[in-house]
């Protein structure tokens, strides 16, 4: 609910009442059938502002692309993560690689489903709860979407099947291109929904005819101003993702002693092109990120940075606690002069702080500045993490170092929350635009969908996701502690 | 032809090959209901188990290709559907975990749950997908500005639900076709007894369903008794229909396949043929009805999307038939499996 805080401090009370009539009239509507859904239909529209529907959207939005969106990174992580694996042991001719292989294939397969499973509701939300929003950018919005299906669905679920039930079936180089082409199919998904939402940050390509959106140039509209910075910081993003994934798992399975020779393999990899990864992540692509910020959204550069007051020279908040109203950082840490240089590559550069921006245009301020500045310094653990996991590595000392192996373990789920407070920056950041500068998200809403039915949803929604969220990390559990079929299983068996 | 109709057509094939496709594997979950065996029914999701997430992108795919072409039907279809939508969505979602989910905990109930999880996600969107389908037949509540006035118990009218128990034996009938070739002598000899019920059932209820076609949207008919596309694919329909037990009493079940395949594309067709030029009439004035013209995307779209689809396209194909290929005869259950 903090996601939408400036918004729900408005209509708290609107809320609490249209959630009491909402709920009473859904149960009226399933016991008395039609008559009295057309009547409350009408009393509906009466009472409530098609506000109230827009606020309960997003509360549905943010519940399910939330819940979506700690999915992908992962599959996308660990594909490439098995690309490596998978290769190492094609070339080496090692059993110990096929192992492995099968195992994290069980992980990939699992949070594969899930993602999927959250997924579909993703496609077509934009029309059941953003019909006003499909109806102006359809001419554009949907074809990245549909060349989502295209290029990358079918290919990362059919050679998902082939691979993880194809390994007796085909050869040995059909198998490994298979997983080659997860890897891609999942990273041309990340494309093209990336095109889609930096769109919706970036539009470009497009007039405004006859009150809606439309295509004028493809190209400019795919390649907009922030799409492939975004493209590089969020791919990116699902490495380290899955760099740490194995490299969690691998340690537990170090610490266990559970065939600890072969996780051993898989820890080495991970550790390093975790630290590859993550160097990459602060250099070039985040500090790119910030950049592009500045330069095409300084609204928002202006919210998540916390700078209250337009400055030269302006310092960059290391630490700080944001407090409204009035906005204001208490007990902040700055580092002079540095954002200057972060936004404009010039220490006495101006930047615009919020003070340049009319209200109505500003985003929720405490959110995105915390949301933003907690990801920096996961992005920076992940930098520290595994500079040192290396150095045990290159000392032939981190299989005896059970405490960095145990941080390991605990730093599983991290790359996931920074993927999430990354999106939280960049999408609540956006606010209060559905697309920036040109339709805002209270315009954007369905008009035939009364706000009973999307609470009816959201309720649905957080029921099934919690369901299945904790099943999924059950089960993910259970198949991390049952570990590889390695040679020590082979030999129980014997 | 210009750029709307080409649209039409290619979401008309997207919606047949998610019907074909998706239509045997959602087939095999409703017959998975009748199942008491685990080991039968560990056959059954296995043997859809490789390839039942490359046949949901069809829906996915179409649902992309309706907002990119026919972005205002897209918007109406979807918010006026809302609950509808949710309904399909949530069972999409358990019967798509249920396969990871079911082996992965040794208990019976917990084995019972994901099962009865899995057939009622088959059942009820094969059901919904006919619902639909009925709804868009009869038209809907739209006014002259595009905007759905209808609620959701309205979409549960008795024609609507005829269309959705046609669409639910007509997947059940070709799910059961499909197992006739994914399994040993055994199991398959049950379905075959279980095969021509359905098939009985599913022409009566074609029967019917067309027969109240005549009276709950008769503006279907204008113009499109004299149509020569439309006889042909009503005799290759009725063809196929006759030849799937014709097929399968000569033990030729992947002709069978062909034929139920071939029925589902004709079905569609025949639909799409007479809705043309519309895409969905509105049953308060067809002139406020969604066609092909009024609700598309600009030319440059249409055009671009086309040539999306035409590199796309037949690139998917080439691999969904390759990976069909690998995975071609009986199911054998080992490790891997579900």
């Amino acid at each position: 609910m903090r996601i939408h805080s400036s918004i729900s401090t408005i209509n708290k009370k609107n809320l609490k009442c249209l959630s009491q009539n909402g709920l009473f009239l859904l149960v009226l509507k399933i016991l008395c059938g039609i008559k009295i859904d057309i009547k409350y239909k009408d009393n509906f529209i009466e009472r409530n502002s098609i506000m109230d529907v827009v606020l309960l959207s997003r509360i549905q939005f943010a519940l399910t692309i939330g819940f979506h969106f700690l999915f992908p990174p992962i599959s996308i992580g660990l594909a490439w993560m098995l690309v490596i694996i998978e290769s190492i042991g094609y070339k080496n001719k090692d059993e110990v690689y096929v192992i492995l292989g099968k195992f994290f294939s069980k992980i990939l397969a699992l949070t594969f489903a899930v993602g999927v499973a959250t997924g579909i509701v993703m496609e077509f939300q934009f029309g059941t709860n953003w019909a006003g929003y499909s109806k102006f950018v359809g001419d554009i919005f949907g074809a990245p979407l549909a060349a989502e299906g295209v290029f990358a669905f079918f290919l990362e679920s059919g050679f998902l099947g082939l691979y993880l039930f194809g390994r007796n079936k085909v050869s040995k180089n059909v198998h490994l291109f298979s997983i080659y082409m997860v890897a891609i199919g999942s990273t041309i998904s990340a494309f093209w929904i990336i095109v889609a939402v930096s769109w919706m940050q970036t539009p470009a390509g497009y007039i405004i005819a006859n009150g809606k959106a439309q295509l004028t140039n493809f190209w400019a509209a795919v390649f907009n101003p922030s799409t492939v910075i975004r493209f590089l910081h969020t791919v990116d993003a699902a490495l380290i993702t899955g760099a740490f994934m194995v490299a969690g798992i691998s340690s537990y399975l170090i610490l266990k002693g559970k065939e600890s020779d072969i996780a051993k393999k898989s820890m080495k990899i991970a550790v390093i092109f975790g630290l590859i990864v993550s160097l990459l992540e602060l250099f070039p692509f985040g500090h790119e990120s910030g950049r592009e910020v500045a330069q095409e959204q300084p609204a928002k550069f202006a919210a998540i940075q916390g700078l209250y007051s337009t400055q030269t020279g302006a310092p960059m908040a290391v630490f700080a606690v944001p407090v409204m109203p009035p906005p204001e950082l208490k007990a902040k840490v700055e580092v002079p002069r540095l954002l200057s240089w972060l936004a404009f590559g010039d220490f006495n550069a101006k930047v615009l702080g919020i003070d340049q921006f009319k209200k109505e245009d500003l985003p929720p301020l405490f959110i995105t500045f915390v949301s933003y500045h907690n990801m920096v310094v996961l992005g920076m653990l992940f930098i520290l993490l595994t500079l040192v996991g290396t150095y045990y590595l290159w000392k032939k000392k981190l299989w005896d170092n059970k405490f960095l192996l145990r941080i390991f373990v605990w730093a599983i789920p991290f790359p996931v929350i920074a993927c999430e407070l990354g999106w939280i920056a960049a999408e609540v950041g956006r606010q209060p635009w559905i697309v920036y500068n040109i339709m805002r998200t209270k315009d954007a809403a369905s008009a035939s969908v009364p706000a009973g039915d999307v609470i009816f949803s959201i309720i649905l929604f957080a029921l099934i996701y919690l369901f299945i969220g904790s099943l999924y990390l059950y089960i993910f559990v259970k198949e991390v502690k049952h570990g590889p079929e390695g040679n020590l299983a082979k030999e129980e068996l014997k | 032809m210009d750029l709307n109709i080409t649209w039409f057509l290619l979401v008309g094939v997207l919606i047949m090959g998610y019907a074909i496709l998706d239509g045997f594997d959602l087939g095999v979950g409703v017959l998975s209901l009748f199942v008491k065996d685990d080991k039968e029914k560990r056959i059954y999701m296995n043997s859809i188990g490789p390839v039942w997430d490359g046949n949901e992108v069809w829906l996915l795919t179409g649902g992309g290709a309706l907002f990119a072409a026919f972005p205002i039907v897209y918007a109406t279809v979807f918010s006026g559907f809302y609950i509808a939508f949710m309904l399909l969505l949530a069972s999409l979602i358990f019967r798509a975990v249920s396969f990871e989910f079911r082996n992965k905990v040794a208990s019976e109930q917990w084995k019972k749950l994901w099962d009865t999880l899995f057939g009622i996600g088959s059942l009820l969107p094969s059901i919904l997908f006919g619902v639909a389908f009925g709804n868009i037949l009869r038209g809907l509540p739209i006014d002259n500005q595009g905007q759905y006035l209808g609620s959701f118990l309205g979409l549960l009218n008795p024609y609507s639900i005829i269309v959705g128990l046609l669409s639910l034996a007509l997947f059940a009938l070709h799910g059961a076709i499909y197992l006739t070739l994914k399994t040993d002598e055994i199991i398959r000899n049950k379905i075959l007894s279980l095969l021509n019920k359905i098939w009985i059932i599913f022409t009566l209820i074609y029967a019917v369903a067309s027969f109240y076609t005549f009276f709950e949207a008769p503006f279907l008919f204008n113009e499109i008794l004299n149509n020569l596309l439309f006889w042909i694919s009503f005799i290759i329909m009725l063809g196929s229909l006759i030849l799937i037990p014709v097929f399968i009493n000569s033990r030729q079940y992947f002709k069978a396949f062909i034929s139920s395949s071939l029925l589902i594309a004709t079905m569609i067709g025949l639909a799409a043929i007479s809705l043309f030029p519309r895409l969905v009439p509105s049953n308060l004035n067809l002139d406020y009805s969604l066609t092909i013209y009024n609700a598309s995307s600009s030319q440059l779209t249409l055009k671009t999307m086309l040539i999306i689809a035409l590199i796309g396209m037949p690139i998917v194909i080439a691999y969904t038939i390759f990976i069909y290929r690998v995975f071609k005869g009986k199911v054998e259950l080992n490790k891997e499996s579900y």
